[in-house]
Protein backbone atom coordinates (compact mmCIF):
# COMPACT_ATOMS: atom_id res chain seq x y z
CA UNK A 1 0.00 0.00 0.00
CA UNK A 2 3.04 2.13 0.96
CA UNK A 3 4.66 1.52 -1.99
CA UNK A 4 1.06 2.12 -4.21
CA UNK A 5 1.40 5.77 -2.84
CA UNK A 6 4.98 6.35 -3.61
CA UNK A 7 4.16 5.55 -7.37
CA UNK A 8 1.12 7.33 -7.31
CA UNK A 9 3.26 10.43 -6.20
CA UNK A 10 5.84 9.75 -8.23
CA UNK A 11 3.28 10.01 -10.99
CA UNK A 12 1.43 12.84 -10.12
CA UNK A 13 4.06 15.23 -9.07
CA UNK A 14 5.94 14.54 -12.47
CA UNK A 15 8.84 13.30 -10.66
CA UNK A 16 12.38 14.98 -12.39
CA UNK A 17 13.64 11.12 -12.39
CA UNK A 18 10.67 9.15 -13.94
CA UNK A 19 10.14 11.99 -16.38
CA UNK A 20 13.94 12.29 -17.47
CA UNK A 21 13.64 8.61 -17.95
CA UNK A 22 10.42 9.02 -20.28
CA UNK A 23 11.24 12.04 -22.36
CA UNK A 24 14.52 9.92 -23.20
CA UNK A 25 12.67 6.77 -24.05
CA UNK A 26 9.61 8.42 -26.38
CA UNK A 27 12.71 10.38 -28.45
CA UNK A 28 14.67 7.44 -29.19
CA UNK A 29 12.08 5.30 -30.15
CA UNK A 30 9.62 7.92 -31.72
CA UNK A 31 12.85 9.14 -33.87
CA UNK A 32 14.04 5.06 -34.97
CA UNK A 33 10.92 5.06 -35.65
CA UNK A 34 10.99 7.98 -38.02
CA UNK A 35 13.73 6.85 -39.76
CA UNK A 36 12.45 3.39 -40.13
CA UNK A 37 9.41 5.14 -41.84
CA UNK A 38 11.38 6.83 -44.14
CA UNK A 39 13.49 3.63 -45.45
CA UNK A 40 10.32 1.08 -44.84
CA UNK A 41 7.57 2.72 -46.03
CA UNK A 42 8.45 3.63 -49.73
CA UNK A 43 10.75 0.45 -50.09
CA UNK A 44 7.35 -1.90 -48.81
CA UNK A 45 5.31 0.47 -51.11
CA UNK A 46 7.93 -0.38 -53.89
CA UNK A 47 8.04 -4.09 -53.22
CA UNK A 48 4.08 -3.61 -53.75
CA UNK A 49 4.19 -2.24 -56.96
CA UNK A 50 7.37 -3.23 -59.11
CA UNK A 51 8.37 -6.88 -59.43
CA UNK A 52 12.36 -7.49 -59.83
CA UNK A 53 14.70 -10.60 -58.82
CA UNK A 54 15.08 -11.03 -55.77
CA UNK A 55 11.64 -9.38 -54.56
CA UNK A 56 10.55 -12.37 -52.65
CA UNK A 57 13.75 -12.99 -50.59
CA UNK A 58 13.68 -9.50 -49.60
CA UNK A 59 10.06 -9.99 -48.55
CA UNK A 60 11.00 -13.46 -46.89
CA UNK A 61 14.17 -11.53 -44.80
CA UNK A 62 11.91 -8.59 -44.03
CA UNK A 63 8.81 -10.46 -43.13
CA UNK A 64 11.35 -13.27 -41.06
CA UNK A 65 13.84 -9.82 -39.50
CA UNK A 66 10.18 -8.98 -37.99
CA UNK A 67 10.99 -11.19 -35.29
CA UNK A 68 14.47 -10.64 -34.68
CA UNK A 69 15.64 -10.85 -30.68
CA UNK A 70 16.74 -7.39 -29.60
CA UNK A 71 19.75 -8.23 -28.01
CA UNK A 72 20.77 -9.93 -31.36
CA UNK A 73 20.68 -6.88 -32.87
CA UNK A 74 21.70 -4.63 -30.17
CA UNK A 75 25.12 -7.19 -29.97
CA UNK A 76 25.50 -6.52 -33.84
CA UNK A 77 25.36 -2.63 -33.73
CA UNK A 78 27.73 -3.06 -30.33
CA UNK A 79 30.47 -4.56 -32.70
CA UNK A 80 29.91 -2.57 -35.51
CA UNK A 81 30.08 0.64 -32.93
CA UNK A 82 32.74 -0.46 -30.22
CA UNK A 83 36.21 1.15 -30.77
CA UNK A 84 37.13 -1.70 -32.79
CA UNK A 85 34.79 -2.15 -35.36
CA UNK A 86 34.10 -0.66 -38.44
CA UNK A 87 31.87 2.23 -37.19
CA UNK A 88 34.16 2.67 -34.43
CA UNK A 89 35.79 5.90 -35.11
CA UNK A 90 32.24 7.60 -35.32
CA UNK A 91 32.42 7.10 -32.02
CA UNK A 92 28.74 6.50 -30.90
CA UNK A 93 28.64 3.67 -28.82
CA UNK A 94 26.94 4.46 -25.65
CA UNK A 95 24.89 7.39 -27.12
CA UNK A 96 21.60 7.96 -27.41
CA UNK A 97 22.11 8.15 -31.29
CA UNK A 98 23.67 4.28 -31.34
CA UNK A 99 20.12 3.19 -29.41
CA UNK A 100 18.03 5.03 -32.61
CA UNK A 101 20.30 3.31 -34.73
CA UNK A 102 19.41 -0.20 -33.33
CA UNK A 103 16.01 0.85 -32.63
CA UNK A 104 15.93 1.76 -36.22
CA UNK A 105 16.82 -1.89 -37.35
CA UNK A 106 14.43 -3.17 -35.17
CA UNK A 107 11.49 -1.67 -36.84
CA UNK A 108 12.33 -1.59 -39.87
CA UNK A 109 11.38 -5.15 -41.04
CA UNK A 110 7.88 -4.39 -39.25
CA UNK A 111 7.69 -1.21 -41.43
CA UNK A 112 8.77 -2.90 -44.66
CA UNK A 113 6.43 -6.27 -44.01
CA UNK A 114 3.12 -4.49 -42.83
CA UNK A 115 3.15 -1.51 -45.42
CA UNK A 116 4.14 -3.89 -48.21
CA UNK A 117 0.94 -5.64 -46.54
CA UNK A 118 -0.93 -3.15 -46.61
CA UNK A 119 -0.11 -1.42 -50.22
CA UNK A 120 -0.40 -5.08 -52.20
CA UNK A 121 -3.93 -5.06 -53.11
CA UNK A 122 -4.40 -1.55 -53.66
CA UNK A 123 -1.76 -1.60 -56.29
CA UNK A 124 -3.10 -4.38 -57.94
CA UNK A 125 -6.18 -2.67 -58.28
CA UNK A 126 -4.89 0.52 -59.68
CA UNK A 127 -2.04 -0.74 -61.64
CA UNK A 128 -4.11 -0.78 -65.16
CA UNK A 129 -5.96 2.74 -63.82
CA UNK A 130 -2.25 3.94 -63.20
CA UNK A 131 -1.08 2.49 -66.72
CA UNK A 132 -4.16 3.93 -68.27
CA UNK A 133 -3.34 7.60 -66.50
CA UNK A 134 0.16 7.54 -67.56
CA UNK A 135 1.42 7.71 -64.13
CA UNK A 136 4.85 7.94 -63.09
CA UNK A 137 6.59 5.68 -60.61
CA UNK A 138 6.94 8.59 -58.44
CA UNK A 139 3.67 9.49 -58.52
CA UNK A 140 2.51 5.81 -57.73
CA UNK A 141 4.68 5.19 -54.89
CA UNK A 142 2.98 8.13 -53.02
CA UNK A 143 -0.68 7.76 -54.35
CA UNK A 144 -0.65 4.01 -53.20
CA UNK A 145 1.36 4.82 -49.44
CA UNK A 146 -1.03 8.00 -49.22
CA UNK A 147 -4.56 5.67 -50.02
CA UNK A 148 -3.15 2.95 -47.92
CA UNK A 149 -2.27 5.78 -45.58
CA UNK A 150 -4.13 4.27 -42.63
CA UNK A 151 -3.08 0.78 -42.89
CA UNK A 152 0.81 2.37 -42.97
CA UNK A 153 0.50 4.26 -40.24
CA UNK A 154 -0.68 1.79 -37.77
CA UNK A 155 2.22 -0.34 -39.42
CA UNK A 156 4.20 2.62 -37.70
CA UNK A 157 2.59 2.18 -34.59
CA UNK A 158 3.27 -1.48 -34.01
CA UNK A 159 6.65 -0.81 -35.08
CA UNK A 160 6.93 2.22 -31.87
CA UNK A 161 5.02 -0.81 -29.75
CA UNK A 162 8.12 -2.95 -30.27
CA UNK A 163 10.86 0.07 -29.99
CA UNK A 164 9.57 1.54 -26.65
CA UNK A 165 8.79 -2.17 -25.10
CA UNK A 166 12.29 -3.34 -26.18
CA UNK A 167 15.27 -3.69 -23.58
CA UNK A 168 18.44 -5.76 -24.93
CA UNK A 169 19.32 -3.40 -27.85
CA UNK A 170 18.99 -0.21 -25.89
CA UNK A 171 20.92 -1.91 -23.27
CA UNK A 172 23.98 -3.58 -25.22
CA UNK A 173 24.78 0.00 -27.13
CA UNK A 174 23.33 2.65 -24.82
CA UNK A 175 24.48 1.07 -21.60
CA UNK A 176 21.76 2.43 -19.26
CA UNK A 177 24.23 5.61 -18.41
CA UNK A 178 21.74 7.75 -15.92
CA UNK A 179 20.89 10.60 -17.32
CA UNK A 180 22.35 9.75 -20.35
CA UNK A 181 21.37 6.83 -21.69
CA UNK A 182 18.72 5.29 -19.42
CA UNK A 183 15.62 4.15 -20.98
CA UNK A 184 12.09 2.87 -19.29
CA UNK A 185 12.95 -0.27 -20.10
CA UNK A 186 16.60 -0.48 -18.92
CA UNK A 187 15.48 1.46 -16.31
CA UNK A 188 13.01 -1.40 -15.07
CA UNK A 189 15.67 -3.60 -15.14
CA UNK A 190 17.73 -1.86 -13.36
CA UNK A 191 15.49 -0.75 -10.62
CA UNK A 192 13.68 -4.01 -10.47
CA UNK A 193 16.86 -5.61 -9.41
CA UNK A 194 18.25 -2.91 -6.83
CA UNK A 195 15.06 -3.20 -5.04
CA UNK A 196 13.76 0.02 -5.97
CA UNK A 197 10.51 -0.82 -7.06
CA UNK A 198 8.92 2.84 -7.19
CA UNK A 199 10.50 4.06 -9.81
CA UNK A 200 10.24 0.80 -11.73
CA UNK A 201 6.61 0.52 -10.97
CA UNK A 202 5.95 4.37 -12.29
CA UNK A 203 7.79 3.32 -15.09
CA UNK A 204 6.08 0.32 -16.10
CA UNK A 205 2.80 2.20 -15.58
CA UNK A 206 3.88 5.01 -18.02
CA UNK A 207 4.82 2.00 -20.62
CA UNK A 208 1.66 0.53 -20.28
CA UNK A 209 0.00 3.44 -20.46
CA UNK A 210 1.79 4.07 -23.56
CA UNK A 211 0.89 0.82 -24.99
CA UNK A 212 -2.83 1.62 -24.16
CA UNK A 213 -2.36 4.81 -25.94
CA UNK A 214 -0.80 3.04 -29.17
CA UNK A 215 -3.49 0.80 -29.17
CA UNK A 216 -6.45 3.12 -29.30
CA UNK A 217 -4.87 4.97 -32.11
CA UNK A 218 -4.73 1.90 -33.91
CA UNK A 219 -8.18 0.96 -33.57
CA UNK A 220 -9.32 4.49 -34.62
CA UNK A 221 -7.09 4.82 -37.86
CA UNK A 222 -8.50 1.16 -38.72
CA UNK A 223 -11.78 2.50 -38.12
CA UNK A 224 -11.49 5.92 -39.67
CA UNK A 225 -9.70 4.03 -42.56
CA UNK A 226 -12.60 1.92 -43.18
CA UNK A 227 -15.10 5.21 -44.47
CA UNK A 228 -12.44 4.83 -47.65
CA UNK A 229 -12.78 1.56 -48.47
CA UNK A 230 -15.20 0.57 -51.22
CA UNK A 231 -17.71 -1.89 -49.63
CA UNK B 1 -18.62 -19.95 -88.14
CA UNK B 2 -18.11 -17.14 -90.56
CA UNK B 3 -15.94 -14.42 -90.30
CA UNK B 4 -16.17 -11.35 -91.97
CA UNK B 5 -12.93 -9.24 -91.00
CA UNK B 6 -12.28 -5.65 -92.51
CA UNK B 7 -9.00 -5.14 -94.66
CA UNK B 8 -6.78 -2.61 -94.02
CA UNK B 9 -7.02 0.43 -96.32
CA UNK B 10 -4.84 3.24 -96.28
CA UNK B 11 -6.58 6.58 -94.78
CA UNK B 12 -5.89 9.94 -96.09
CA UNK B 13 -3.56 11.21 -93.19
CA UNK B 14 -5.31 15.09 -92.84
CA UNK B 15 -8.50 13.37 -92.29
CA UNK B 16 -7.95 13.21 -88.58
CA UNK B 17 -5.57 9.92 -88.91
CA UNK B 18 -4.19 10.37 -85.61
CA UNK B 19 -7.43 8.90 -84.52
CA UNK B 20 -8.56 6.17 -86.37
CA UNK B 21 -7.88 2.71 -85.36
CA UNK B 22 -6.06 0.08 -87.59
CA UNK B 23 -5.46 -3.43 -86.21
CA UNK B 24 -3.26 -5.62 -88.69
CA UNK B 25 -3.65 -9.73 -87.73
CA UNK B 26 -3.30 -8.37 -83.94
CA UNK B 27 -3.07 -11.32 -81.53
CA UNK B 28 -2.59 -11.51 -77.80
CA UNK B 29 -1.45 -14.32 -75.62
CA UNK B 30 -0.88 -15.12 -72.59
CA UNK B 31 0.98 -18.51 -71.35
CA UNK B 32 0.46 -19.70 -74.36
CA UNK B 33 -3.14 -19.62 -74.79
CA UNK B 34 -4.37 -17.26 -77.03
CA UNK B 35 -6.82 -14.16 -75.53
CA UNK B 36 -7.77 -12.65 -79.01
CA UNK B 37 -7.31 -12.76 -83.08
CA UNK B 38 -6.34 -12.32 -85.45
CA UNK B 39 -7.85 -9.22 -85.64
CA UNK B 40 -7.55 -7.49 -88.76
CA UNK B 41 -10.08 -4.02 -88.63
CA UNK B 42 -10.16 -0.10 -89.62
CA UNK B 43 -12.26 2.00 -87.01
CA UNK B 44 -13.34 5.11 -87.84
CA UNK B 45 -11.98 8.02 -86.09
CA UNK B 46 -15.09 9.51 -85.06
CA UNK B 47 -18.81 8.68 -83.73
CA UNK B 48 -19.57 5.35 -81.12
CA UNK B 49 -18.38 1.83 -81.54
CA UNK B 50 -20.09 -0.59 -79.72
CA UNK B 51 -18.46 -3.43 -78.90
CA UNK B 52 -20.60 -6.66 -78.25
CA UNK B 53 -20.66 -10.31 -77.90
CA UNK B 54 -20.94 -13.02 -75.25
CA UNK B 55 -19.14 -13.10 -71.75
CA UNK B 56 -15.01 -14.56 -72.79
CA UNK B 57 -15.64 -13.25 -76.27
CA UNK B 58 -12.76 -10.91 -76.16
CA UNK B 59 -14.07 -7.65 -75.42
CA UNK B 60 -12.34 -6.48 -72.15
CA UNK B 61 -9.49 -7.63 -74.10
CA UNK B 62 -9.97 -5.90 -77.27
CA UNK B 63 -10.20 -2.82 -75.05
CA UNK B 64 -7.28 -3.27 -73.63
CA UNK B 65 -5.34 -4.21 -76.66
CA UNK B 66 -6.22 -0.86 -78.25
CA UNK B 67 -5.30 1.50 -75.14
CA UNK B 68 -1.79 -0.55 -74.51
CA UNK B 69 -2.79 -1.86 -71.11
CA UNK B 70 -1.59 -5.35 -73.09
CA UNK B 71 0.80 -5.69 -76.16
CA UNK B 72 0.00 -7.87 -78.99
CA UNK B 73 1.84 -10.51 -78.91
CA UNK B 74 2.16 -10.71 -82.92
CA UNK B 75 0.64 -8.20 -85.77
CA UNK B 76 0.10 -4.14 -84.83
CA UNK B 77 -2.57 -2.20 -83.31
CA UNK B 78 -2.11 1.56 -84.51
CA UNK B 79 -3.74 4.97 -84.03
CA UNK B 80 -2.67 6.55 -87.45
CA UNK B 81 0.82 6.24 -86.99
CA UNK B 82 1.21 5.76 -83.50
CA UNK B 83 1.55 2.74 -80.92
CA UNK B 84 -1.59 2.35 -78.58
CA UNK B 85 1.55 3.92 -75.70
CA UNK B 86 1.49 6.34 -77.38
CA UNK B 87 -1.58 7.34 -77.88
CA UNK B 88 -2.95 6.84 -74.74
CA UNK B 89 -2.02 10.20 -73.32
CA UNK B 90 -5.14 11.63 -75.88
CA UNK B 91 -7.28 8.40 -73.99
CA UNK B 92 -9.51 7.59 -71.14
CA UNK B 93 -10.72 4.55 -69.99
CA UNK B 94 -13.78 3.38 -67.88
CA UNK B 95 -12.95 0.17 -66.71
CA UNK B 96 -15.67 -2.28 -65.78
CA UNK B 97 -14.77 -2.44 -61.78
CA UNK B 98 -13.54 1.16 -61.61
CA UNK B 99 -11.00 1.58 -59.10
CA UNK B 100 -12.10 3.57 -56.05
CA UNK B 101 -8.82 5.62 -54.93
CA UNK B 102 -9.47 5.92 -51.05
CA UNK B 103 -9.94 9.47 -51.08
CA UNK B 104 -12.19 12.26 -51.55
CA UNK B 105 -14.18 11.97 -55.11
CA UNK B 106 -12.57 15.23 -55.86
CA UNK B 107 -9.60 13.80 -55.75
CA UNK B 108 -10.34 10.94 -57.47
CA UNK B 109 -11.12 13.16 -60.73
CA UNK B 110 -8.29 15.18 -60.17
CA UNK B 111 -5.74 12.47 -60.11
CA UNK B 112 -5.47 12.10 -63.95
CA UNK B 113 -4.57 15.49 -64.07
CA UNK B 114 -2.38 15.52 -61.90
CA UNK B 115 -0.55 12.41 -63.80
CA UNK B 116 -0.58 14.36 -66.30
CA UNK B 117 1.21 17.13 -64.73
CA UNK B 118 -1.76 20.15 -65.24
CA UNK B 119 -1.02 23.30 -63.71
CA UNK B 120 -2.36 23.43 -60.48
CA UNK B 121 -4.95 25.89 -61.20
CA UNK B 122 -5.82 24.37 -64.32
CA UNK B 123 -7.02 21.64 -62.33
CA UNK B 124 -9.25 23.12 -59.76
CA UNK B 125 -10.99 24.55 -62.64
CA UNK B 126 -11.31 21.43 -64.74
CA UNK B 127 -12.07 19.24 -61.92
CA UNK B 128 -15.02 21.09 -60.72
CA UNK B 129 -16.32 20.98 -64.30
CA UNK B 130 -16.13 17.33 -64.45
CA UNK B 131 -18.31 16.83 -61.24
CA UNK B 132 -20.62 18.86 -62.27
CA UNK B 133 -21.36 17.57 -65.72
CA UNK B 134 -21.34 14.02 -63.79
CA UNK B 135 -23.71 15.91 -61.21
CA UNK B 136 -21.49 15.14 -58.02
CA UNK B 137 -20.53 18.64 -57.34
CA UNK B 138 -22.47 18.39 -54.55
CA UNK B 139 -20.41 15.03 -53.17
CA UNK B 140 -16.88 16.21 -53.94
CA UNK B 141 -15.88 16.36 -50.24
CA UNK B 142 -17.16 12.81 -49.64
CA UNK B 143 -15.11 9.90 -49.56
CA UNK B 144 -15.55 7.88 -53.03
CA UNK B 145 -16.57 4.87 -51.09
CA UNK B 146 -19.68 6.63 -49.64
CA UNK B 147 -21.10 7.11 -53.59
CA UNK B 148 -23.79 4.76 -54.82
CA UNK B 149 -23.16 2.55 -57.46
CA UNK B 150 -24.49 4.76 -60.16
CA UNK B 151 -22.62 8.15 -58.79
CA UNK B 152 -19.45 5.70 -58.80
CA UNK B 153 -19.31 5.08 -62.66
CA UNK B 154 -20.53 8.52 -63.24
CA UNK B 155 -16.93 9.51 -61.13
CA UNK B 156 -15.10 7.17 -62.71
CA UNK B 157 -16.24 8.45 -66.25
CA UNK B 158 -15.89 12.04 -65.16
CA UNK B 159 -12.33 10.59 -63.78
CA UNK B 160 -11.61 9.36 -67.27
CA UNK B 161 -12.85 12.09 -68.96
CA UNK B 162 -11.46 15.16 -66.84
CA UNK B 163 -8.27 15.26 -69.24
CA UNK B 164 -10.10 16.06 -72.33
CA UNK B 165 -8.96 12.64 -74.20
CA UNK B 166 -10.22 12.52 -77.76
CA UNK B 167 -10.85 8.83 -77.41
CA UNK B 168 -12.63 6.92 -74.69
CA UNK B 169 -12.92 3.13 -74.08
CA UNK B 170 -15.92 1.94 -71.82
CA UNK B 171 -15.88 -1.70 -70.40
CA UNK B 172 -19.61 -2.16 -69.61
CA UNK B 173 -19.73 0.57 -67.44
CA UNK B 174 -23.48 0.20 -67.02
CA UNK B 175 -23.14 -3.68 -66.42
CA UNK B 176 -24.58 -3.42 -62.14
CA UNK B 177 -26.56 -0.08 -62.79
CA UNK B 178 -30.42 0.09 -62.13
CA UNK B 179 -32.11 1.64 -65.06
CA UNK B 180 -32.40 5.96 -63.55
CA UNK B 181 -28.51 5.44 -63.17
CA UNK B 182 -28.28 3.72 -66.45
CA UNK B 183 -30.19 7.03 -68.13
CA UNK B 184 -27.72 9.44 -65.96
CA UNK B 185 -24.77 7.56 -67.08
CA UNK B 186 -25.87 7.80 -70.71
CA UNK B 187 -26.64 11.38 -70.71
CA UNK B 188 -23.14 12.18 -69.68
CA UNK B 189 -21.86 10.09 -72.63
CA UNK B 190 -23.96 11.46 -74.89
CA UNK B 191 -22.81 14.99 -74.35
CA UNK B 192 -19.21 13.63 -74.46
CA UNK B 193 -19.95 12.01 -78.09
CA UNK B 194 -21.65 15.17 -79.07
CA UNK B 195 -18.36 17.25 -78.10
CA UNK B 196 -16.56 14.64 -81.10
CA UNK B 197 -14.54 12.28 -78.76
CA UNK B 198 -14.83 8.77 -80.26
CA UNK B 199 -16.21 5.80 -78.14
CA UNK B 200 -15.21 2.32 -77.89
CA UNK B 201 -18.46 1.23 -75.71
CA UNK B 202 -18.20 -2.69 -74.91
CA UNK B 203 -21.83 -3.71 -73.25
CA UNK B 204 -24.09 -6.55 -72.96
CA UNK B 205 -26.86 -4.24 -73.01
CA UNK B 206 -29.04 -4.62 -76.19
CA UNK B 207 -30.72 -1.77 -75.95
CA UNK B 208 -28.12 0.80 -75.17
CA UNK B 209 -26.10 -0.78 -78.06
CA UNK B 210 -28.75 -0.02 -80.31
CA UNK B 211 -29.52 3.84 -78.25
CA UNK B 212 -26.00 4.37 -79.28
CA UNK B 213 -24.15 2.82 -81.66
CA UNK B 214 -22.91 3.93 -85.20
CA UNK B 215 -20.90 0.91 -85.76
CA UNK B 216 -20.69 -2.37 -84.07
CA UNK B 217 -17.81 -4.80 -83.38
CA UNK B 218 -19.05 -8.54 -82.79
CA UNK B 219 -16.62 -10.98 -80.76
CA UNK B 220 -16.79 -14.20 -80.39
CA UNK B 221 -14.37 -16.55 -79.00
CA UNK B 222 -11.31 -14.14 -79.38
CA UNK B 223 -12.40 -12.99 -82.83
CA UNK B 224 -13.72 -10.41 -84.67
CA UNK B 225 -17.07 -12.08 -86.22
CA UNK B 226 -18.26 -9.10 -87.69
CA UNK B 227 -18.16 -5.18 -88.08
CA UNK B 228 -21.01 -3.22 -89.33
CA UNK B 229 -22.76 -0.29 -89.17
CA UNK B 230 -25.09 -0.68 -86.47
CA UNK B 231 -28.47 -0.10 -88.43
CA UNK B 232 -27.23 -2.89 -90.95
CA UNK B 233 -25.86 -4.85 -87.66
CA UNK B 234 -29.10 -4.74 -85.95
CA UNK B 235 -31.70 -5.60 -89.06
CA UNK B 236 -29.10 -8.37 -90.59
CA UNK B 237 -26.72 -9.57 -89.14
CA UNK B 238 -24.17 -11.35 -91.71
CA UNK B 239 -22.46 -13.74 -89.30
CA UNK B 240 -24.28 -17.08 -87.77
CA UNK B 241 -22.58 -16.05 -84.38
CA UNK B 242 -23.97 -12.35 -84.10
CA UNK B 243 -27.34 -13.87 -85.30
CA UNK B 244 -27.41 -16.66 -82.52
CA UNK B 245 -26.20 -13.81 -80.27
CA UNK B 246 -29.05 -11.30 -80.89
CA UNK B 247 -31.22 -14.07 -80.91
CA UNK B 248 -30.02 -14.70 -77.01
CA UNK B 249 -28.77 -17.93 -77.93
CA UNK B 250 -25.45 -16.57 -76.93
Amino acid sequence: MEMLGAVLTMLVTLDPALTGIVGLSLQVSLLAVLFAALIGAPLGAALAIWSFPGRRAVLLIASTAMGLPPVVVGLVFYLLLSRAGPLGEWGLLFTPAAMVMAQTALVLPIVISLTHQAVRPLAMSYADMMESFGASGRLRLFTLLWDARFAVSTALLAGFGRAIAEVGAVLIVGGNINGHTRVMTTAIAMETSKGALELALSLGVVLLIVALAVNAAMMALASFGKRYEAA
Amino acid sequence: MEERQATITPLPRAERAAATLLLDNAVVEKDGDRLLGPISATVASAGVTVVLGANGAGKSQFLRLIHGLSAPSSGAVRWGERPPSDARNEQGYVFQVAPLMRRSVWANVEFPLIARKWPRAMRAARTAEALERARLAEKAALPAAALSGGERQRMALARAWATGPKVMMLDEPCASLDPASVAEFERFLTAIRDEGAKLFLATHDLGQAQRLAEDVLFFAEGRLAEQAPASRFFAAPASDAARRYLAGEL
